[in-house]
């Protein structure tokens, strides 16, 4: 089944583009024969170019040339023009790009109401070309961060768009939130008025706080320098830098920020890709983790984030590994999970990894665990044989937890101190289409999803008291 | 007769090869420890029921395989073609590519109605390839989408096409503390439509086969396989041929049939458990001895006791004396829960069965009054030995053992229901609350009748 991802604006792209890097070397590890095979498929076209241009499919046999299932969007055109200068220029054509040239300005109103407005014919025909090649569409993956102009408001747009134009068709966003001291001072507005989007019209959504990379990127490379690891640590893990080269403390180490989102990417959907013995699809995952609606914000963790050089390691460092997933700063965002309400847990494990091994953790790791009272159980799992490459076993575990709350209250509070002052709104509101009742629904709706987390964890800790079973006439 | 096998979803396709595997490296071993006559005459009637020849000379197993992704179905038919003991038919699969995401409406109101025709004539093509049919016997689990959902749907057909055919599901109890989230509602639905078109239903729960993993057959990294490979076993030494008392001379040649003429005498009660005695790794086999009074004493127990494998047996539990409906505790003098039964069947395979005294069976407290003790207990034989073991005896039960296991699933699935989690993924479907309460409904009653046995 396909997933068709879409990079909207800078952060998109260049998370995208090393999703695609890193998904092109997960399948050369695995497909020595370079036959291209169903896995392949997910991400990838196999394109005859003998014939000049854009051939036909070709859906068997030998690899010819590799194009990738995508649609990506900039209105600058640096990130996407960096992309088809570098090595994957190969994997993409001009018919899945869009770009214009001035950006947006970091204003949500130009990329969503402007740009969105301007460019929809073009990116519905643009979509409706690629969706066409794939054979059977399973879902939309948005790649963006919330805080700037185009990934945020042109990206829900598309959101919107895709769900107009395929309702049938899940559609997950992964995106990046902006932290308190992000520099872009009006990030606070796009990030909820994309919120209110993102509420309505994703089916799953992955939230990111780059506060959260950072902090693993460090830890990785401390213990890397530490030697605490006692054994010699491959250096070209997928998960810290593509290029193997150490980034300097002072810059912001994007990159290896980004190979963790695009990790996250490749995990999510390797059980829909290679085998196992209890395969995990995207329509599972947000079957299982979506009980209510408008609850389907997933806080993530990817566990181990280093490689070993002995492959067979004992069950305690295996066991270590799921710990891990559930420890504050493995999250992705600024959370905390196990000192919060639980509706649902998904753990997606890759690799030499048993049900026994999987059971044994679940029962050791759940006492201290809160779940909500109707799902004590709440627990989604999948197998999958094919490790990622570097490590022996891997672990992604998504959790539809109340401790996303505080990042939405913090979202709200940034919010309210521009809003109250009226600050730079008028940048927004000259926007066609643009008017004041869209901050305040914005905010509205952000409000009650915060309501909602509320009243759950309200719940927690409480009298459990079972509803009483139906009475059957004997 | 011959079983046509209806493999659903990943669990129904991961478990009906090792079923065919159990089946066919059984009658490929030279562990029989019988006559070369007896040898032949089993292996013909395995082959009857499972297999037809193809010109290759390689047995074809009769199933047919259906799933909704892909990649099962592919990586079970090479594996199945790679033994070079049997194969699949190339032909009799069935497979899309988005998968029912674990939805059970998904399976049942989309991809059934959609795919009916196709799936259908693939089980008619395998039907029509059989002599004489003998009936289905689908496998799935109930926990997903397709295998359960799906499943629902197929078996429906399947007696809707063949209304005079028996029809046996095997159905896979997930473990309990979740495989899925929503399995206890999947379950739900599964089971009260299951009712309504199958003969019976032979019920596999995964926690129990995991402890015999883990404490009977000391393995110790437990794989969905190594869980498979134990349920193969168990089924194979179901199905693999016997002796009835009716069929005299030669090996019985409707094993669906007489298992639902011995074991469902009334549409309430459809509920049937497992339970296979000995059972430990391969390479103990050759060092250990066992006698039939051990082995027939020990089965009893489990019986009796609700014990879920032979460790672990709460020897304390005895029927009720005959008249009285409160059973006690023989030390403790507390009401013990004692497994009342409305049927059994007992399979004996291997050295010296002939002689084996199966009386304790016959015992009247272990049974509901309404069926004569003599109608109520049935044994069948043979002196082939299955599966390396020298002396294997099975319980095939339709009694309590069910009963704590269905309450569990229905109380967890009720607790979400009354919360409305989940729902709005069903109705999405066309699966509206009214048709969860239904299925609620038509369990309790279940529960009810098998409560007040």
């Amino acid at each position: 089944p396909v997933s068709l991802p879409f990079a909207v604006g800078q952060c998109g792209n260049q998370v995208g583009c090393r999703f695609w890097d890193l998904a092109l070397r997960e399948h050369a590890a695995v497909n020595k024969k370079g036959i291209y095979d169903e896995a392949l498929s997910s991400f990838f076209r196999n394109v005859d170019t003998r014939s000049g241009g854009d051939g036909p499919d070709i859906y068997k046999g030998k690899i010819c040339s590799l194009k990738a299932r995508a649609l990506l969007i900039d209105m600058e055109e640096g990130v996407v023009n960096e992309i088809l200068q570098g090595p994957l220029r190969d994997v993409f054509d001009s018919k899945q790009l869009i770009t214009d040239v001035s950006g947006s300005g970091n204003n949500w109103a130009v990329g969503h109401m402007l740009y969105g407005s301007q460019y929809r014919e073009n990116i519905v025909e643009k979509l409706r070309k690629t969706a066409e090649h794939c054979d059977c569409l399973q879902c939309f993956f948005i790649i963006h961060s919330m805080g700037g102009g185009t990934g945020s408001g042109l990206g829900t747009f598309v959101l919107n768009l895709l769900e107009d134009e395929f309702p049938e068709v899940h559609r997950f966003v992964t995106s990046v939130y902006p932290s308190g001291e992000d520099d872009v001072i009006t990030s606070p507005y796009n990030s909820v008025l994309a919120m209110k989007e993102l509420n309505e019209h994703a089916d799953c959504v992955l939230p990111i706080e780059n506060e959260s990379l950072f902090h693993i990127v460090n830890k990785i490379h401390q213990m890397i320098s530490s030697g605490k690891l006692g054994s010699t640590v491959k250096q070209n893990s997928l998960v810290t830098s593509s290029a193997g080269s150490a980034k300097t403390a002072q810059e912001k180490p994007f990159d290896a920020m980004n190979n963790i989102v695009a990790n996250l990417l490749l995990n999510l959907t390797s059980s829909a890709r290679f085998e196992g013995s209890l395969n995990m699809d995207l329509n599972e995952i947000s079957m299982n983790l979506v009980p209510f609606p408008r609850l389907h914000y997933l806080v993530s963790s990817l566990t181990p984030l280093y490689t070993l050089a002995d492959v067979n390691v004992p069950s305690r460092r295996l066991d270590q590994m799921f710990s891990d997933a559930f420890s504050r700063d493995h999250q992705l965002i600024q959370a905390d999970p196990k000192h919060s309400l639980y509706l649902a847990c998904a753990l997606l494990v890759r690799g030499n990894v048993q049900v026994s091994d999987l059971r044994r953790n679940i029962e050791r790791l759940k006492p201290s665990l809160h779940f909500v009272s109707w799902n004590q159980e709440g627990w989604k799992t999948g197998l999958c044989s094919v490790p990622p490459v570097g490590h022996s076993h891997s672990l992604l575990a998504l959790a539809n937890n109340t401790c996303v709350k505080p990042t939405f209250i913090e979202l709200k509070d940034r919010f309210m101190k521009l809003y109250k002052k009226k600050a730079h709104l008028h940048h927004y509101l000259h926007i066609d289409g643009m008017e004041q009742s869209c901050f305040s629904e914005a905010i509205s709706s952000l409000s009650d999803l915060i309501e909602e987390y509320n009243e759950l964890d309200a719940t927690k800790g409480g009298p459990r008291t079972d509803p009483s079973r139906l009475k059957i006439a004997v | 007769m011959s079983i046509v096998t209806v493999q659903l979803g990943q669990c129904g396709n991961q478990i009906g090869h090792e079923v065919f595997n159990a089946i066919c490296s059984d009658v490929h071993g030279t562990h029989g420890l019988c006559s070369k006559k007896e040898n032949e005459s089993y292996r013909d009637a395995c082959k009857e029921r499972f297999f037809c020849e193809e010109e290759s000379g390689v047995p074809v197993a009769r199933a047919v395989l259906v799933d909704m992704e892909p990649k099962v179905i592919s990586q079970t038919l090479s594996m199945a073609a790679r033994s070079g003991y049997w194969k699949y038919n190339d032909q009799s699969h069935f497979c899309q590519k988005q998968g029912s995401g674990n939805n059970w409406a998904n399976g049942y109101s989309a991809h059934g109605p959609r795919h009916k025709e196709v799936i259908m004539n693939l089980v008619q093509k395998e039907a029509e390839k059989c002599d004489r049919l003998g009936g289905f016997f689908t496998i799935m689990s109930m926990a997903g989408g397709t295998g359960s959902g799906l499943g629902a749907f197929v078996t429906q057909c399947l007696r809707d096409a063949f209304p005079t055919s028996f029809i046996l599901n095997h159905v896979i109890w997930p473990y309990g503390t979740g495989e899925v989230i929503v399995q206890n509602y999947n379950s739900v639905l599964t089971l009260s439509h299951l009712y309504q078109s199958s003969d019976a239903l032979l019920v596999h729960e995964n926690d129990v086969i995991h402890k015999i993993c883990a404490q009977l057959m000391n393995i110790k990294q437990i794989s969905f396989r190594d869980v498979n490979q134990v349920i193969a076993h168990q089924l194979g030494s179901v199905f693999q041929p016997t002796y009835t008392a009716e069929s005299g001379l030669h090996y019985s040649r409707n094993p669906l049939g007489d298992l639902m003429e011995t074991l469902v005498p009334h549409p309430e009660f459809k509920m049937l458990a497992l339970r296979n005695i000995p059972q430990m790794p391969e390479n103990s086999l050759a060092y250990s001895t066992f006698s039939w009074p051990g082995l027939i004493k020990h089965l009893r127990q489990m019986l009796i006791a609700n014990a879920k494998m032979e460790e672990g047996i709460d020897w304390q539990v005895r029927p009720p004396p005959l008249g009285s409906s409160i059973p006690s505790s023989h030390l403790t003098n507390k009401p013990v829960h004692f497994n009342t039964s409305i049927a059994n069947l007992v399979i004996l395979r291997g050295k010296d069965t002939h002689s084996v005294d199966l009386g304790s069976f016959r015992d009247p407290s272990l049974y509901t009054s309404w069926l004569n003790p003599q109608d109520a207990f049935h044994a069948w034989k043979t002196p082939r030995a299955f599966n390396k073991y020298e002396k294997s005896a099975s319980l095939v039960s339709n009694s309590q053992f069910l009963l704590k296991p269905l309450d569990n699933v229905v109380g967890k699935a009720w607790n979400m229901f009354a919360s409305k989690a989940y729902i709005h993924q069903y109705t999405k479907f066309g699966i509206e609350e009214e048709d969860f309460l239904d299925s609620f409904t038509a369990l309790e009653q279940v529960i009810s009748s098998y409560t007040t046995l």
